[in-house]
């Protein structure tokens, strides 16, 4: 099913889990911070959040700034 | 000096060197940049992942564990951004702190007064400690203030200039009028530049580029640290006379000599 | 918010005296070079050490208000409207048991009294009023400035301490500055100074500059009465009253008078004489802490004095002053004063002193806008 996430149309398996799109982006969910339709998702619940045809996904980490 | 610290959201900080973590040759050099720099505060931004991350370890594998985070909302052109960057920042689990930075015009980088005010008030009130970081305008950073800001970041010169403290007189002023602490972010190029801003008044100073683009960006990052300690012990000390406008230097025309 | 006497709490006698025993003579030139100082600073330049540093803080003083100023002084006049009076304040002529007869004008005679000031060419006038506020009532002075605001710039106000609410209805009718003298910040010595009346309120008086700021007042003015209190204690209020309503009220244009004790009707023992040369060191003083406030100084100094502090930094004088109800229109001059004049110029007097020492006599420094516009839409139904 299609999906965008961080503003691309992607395709990812049907019934797919916040936890599994990090995995295959290869991301430890340690390290990132998820918005999913504009809502912040805790980290605990990255394996049961399942998405849905047309879901937006933020997936945001810390870089270098000043 | 010994038991000068500065307390920011309740924190204590013993270093009055807030660094950046953009524009290094290599992530890995922060770390030893933090060791010689003694800060405590560090500033990070907060952008989408790659789709395939080469460094999976991120800017986060490269700051030590005692570091203060003060997350910055980079990237954000309004309020409304803002608040949303620094929720995210704050889901990351590394704590409440944010330094507000709302920019719109990407030819001159300025920060936008009104949309960080706005910014401001909004996340005192969801518990957020805010540092805005604004051009240095006395109503802005009233706003900010009476908004509950924990400190105002008013900038020495335009972001990434290194040309020092073009805007003393405005910041001298805040300085002056403020309750908060005065943290002067941005355009800070030589540590002489940090030194003054100290020497003034200033509560602290943030430095990234003058360090991560000097040669030597350790070098240079113990040298910031030198020179604020410099300036911070000047202000504390209180300066003496520069003029000789001592006692028995009497001018031609005496005022008060109808006293007599 | 915190009140201007919660904060003064923060600077008790005792802080304040060991400020000015411990004051350290030879950071006084290193003071006069900075561009802001810090209450303790303030301490320090009205300490005994710092007089000996008195030429240097005049010249600072003096470029300070050249700076801030320039070579303009702004001239006013009193209009004692009534001098009945509920308070027994041991010091005033006022005083409730001084068997003076007492005058309270009706509004048409208060009117008359200000039509004669207004022909006489000023344009800021000053309404003062005795402590009895069933007589001389808030409405009473708002009935007066109506009838009489159309003829001046500006209308002030010296009376008694009143409500912010009250405050806000005579800026509702024009009065666009307030002055409000605390006498002494001592609350001990106050409550004795004090003794009966609304005025013994320590903090109820205190507090007014706040309230009248709150409520809309444009300009609003403070001052001890030297001579009550030992010098410092009360100099050092007063200047920190001043840099407290400036941080807490930026649009407010504050500003402090400077009166000394002088002799009046009754037997009051001056304990705290202030010479003239630490009175100079107030001034100087003042002006370095607060490089753009105001300074008022009244006809109780005489002239001599007067001309040598306009340099210092003093911006506001009176003139054609009379300290006694009805004392120009109506020529009652059978009742004393509530202090006596020293310097008793006229305006055009005054005029001419001011430019003989280089300075510019203001007789107008601001107006109403509110008032302007409707001059000119009037203009316009022509």
């Amino acid at each position: 099913m299609e999906v965008t996430i961080n503003g691309a149309t992607e395709h990812v398996a049907e019934n797919a889990t916040v936890a599994d799109v990090l995995a295959t982006y290869g991301h430890k969910a340690t390290a990132v911070v998820v918005e999913h339709n504009g809502n912040i998702v805790p980290r605990e619940t990255f394996a049961s959040v399942r998405l849905t045809v047309g879901d937006r996904l933020e997936i945001v980490h810390f870089v270098g700034g000043g | 000096m010994q038991n000068d610290s500065l307390v920011l959201g309740g924190v204590v900080l013993k270093s009055r060197l807030f660094i950046g973590t953009g524009k290094y040759g290599s992530d890995s050099l922060v770390p030893a940049v933090v060791e010689a720099s003694g800060a405590e505060v560090i500033t990070v931004a907060m952008r989408r992942v790659e789709k395939s991350a080469s460094d999976a370890q991120g800017i986060m594998g490269h700051i030590p564990q005692h570091m203060r985070l003060l997350p910055n909302t980079s990237g954000a052109r309004n309020a409304q951004e803002a608040v949303r960057l620094a929720r995210l920042a704050r889901a990351a689990g590394c704590g409440d702190w944010v330094k507000i930075e709302v920019i719109s015009d990407v030819r001159h980088l300025l920060p936008d007064g009104y949309e960080t005010a706005r910014a401001t008030e909004t996340l005192v009130k969801e518990g957020f400690t805010v540092l805005p970081y604004i051009n240095p305008d006395l109503y802005v950073a009233r706003a900010c203030v009476e908004a509950g800001a924990c400190a105002v970041m008013p900038l020495g010169a335009p972001i990434g200039t290194n040309r020092g403290l073009r805007t003393k007189e405005m910041i001298a002023i805040l300085i002056e009028e403020l309750d908060v602490p005065i943290v002067v972010d941005a355009g800070l190029g030589r540590p002489s530049h940090a030194c003054e801003a100290m020497e003034m008044g200033a509560a602290a100073c943030l430095v990234n580029t003058a360090i991560a683009s000097a040669d030597d960006p350790v070098g240079m990052a113990r040298a910031f640290a030198e020179a604020i300690r410099a300036g911070r012990g000047a202000w504390l000390a209180g300066p003496g006379a520069m003029k000789a406008r001592a006692q028995g230097a009497e001018a031609s025309s005496p005022l008060t000599g109808f006293l007599r | 918010m915190e009140t201007f006497q919660e904060y003064l709490a923060s600077w008790p006698l005792d802080r304040r005296d060991e400020g000015a025993q411990r004051a350290n003579g030879k950071s006084v030139p290193a003071l006069l070079e900075r561009e802001s100082l810090r209450p303790e600073d303030f301490l320090t330049l009205l300490s005994p050490v710092a007089a000996d540093y008195l030429e240097a803080m005049a010249q600072r003083a003096h470029e300070l208000t050249l700076r801030y100023f320039g070579r303009a002084v702004n001239i006013f006049t009193p209009l004692y409207i009534s001098d009945v009076c509920t308070n027994q304040c041991r010091y005033c002529g006022f005083n409730a048991k001084n068997p003076q007869k007492r005058r309270h004008l009706s509004v048409d005679e208060a009117v008359a009294e200000a039509a004669f000031i207004a022909d006489r060419g000023f344009q800021h006038i000053l309404l003062l009023t005795g402590d009895a506020r069933k007589l001389s009532s808030p409405e009473y002075i708002a009935a007066v400035v109506r009838r009489i605001k159309a003829r001046f710039a500006s209308v002030g106000i010296e009376v008694y301490s009143m409500t912010t609410a009250e405050y806000a209805s005579l800026v509702a009718v024009g009065v666009d500055s307030m002055t409000m003298f605390q006498e002494t910040y001592s609350p001990e010595l106050y409550a004795w100074l004090h003794p009966v009346g609304p005025k013994h309120d320590y903090g109820f008086r205190l507090n007014a500059p706040q309230r009248a700021a709150e409520g809309g007042m444009r300009s609003v003015g403070v001052g001890a009465l030297l001579g009550l209190e030992t010098f410092v204690r009360d100099a050092f209020a007063t200047g920190l009253h001043a840099w407290w309503l400036q941080r807490h009220y930026p649009g407010v244009d504050v500003s402090v008078s400077i009166p000394r004790i002088c002799p009046h009707e009754g037997n009051f023992a001056v304990q705290h004489t202030v010479d003239d040369r630490t009175f100079v060191q107030y001034v100087t003083a003042l002006r370095c802490f607060l490089p753009r406030a105001g300074i008022t100084c009244s006809s109780r100094e005489s002239a001599f004095m007067r001309d040598h502090l306009v340099p210092l930094g003093v911006t506001r004088v009176s003139a054609g002053v009379s300290t006694v109800v009805g004392g120009r229109a109506t020529q009652d001059m059978h009742n004393p004063g509530q202090f006596e004049i020293t310097d008793r110029r006229s305006l055009p007097e005054m005029i001419a002193s001011l430019s003989g020492i280089g300075y510019q006599a203001v007789l107008k420094d601001w107006e109403d806008p509110a008032e302007s516009s409707l001059g000119s839409s009037s203009l316009c139904a022509i």
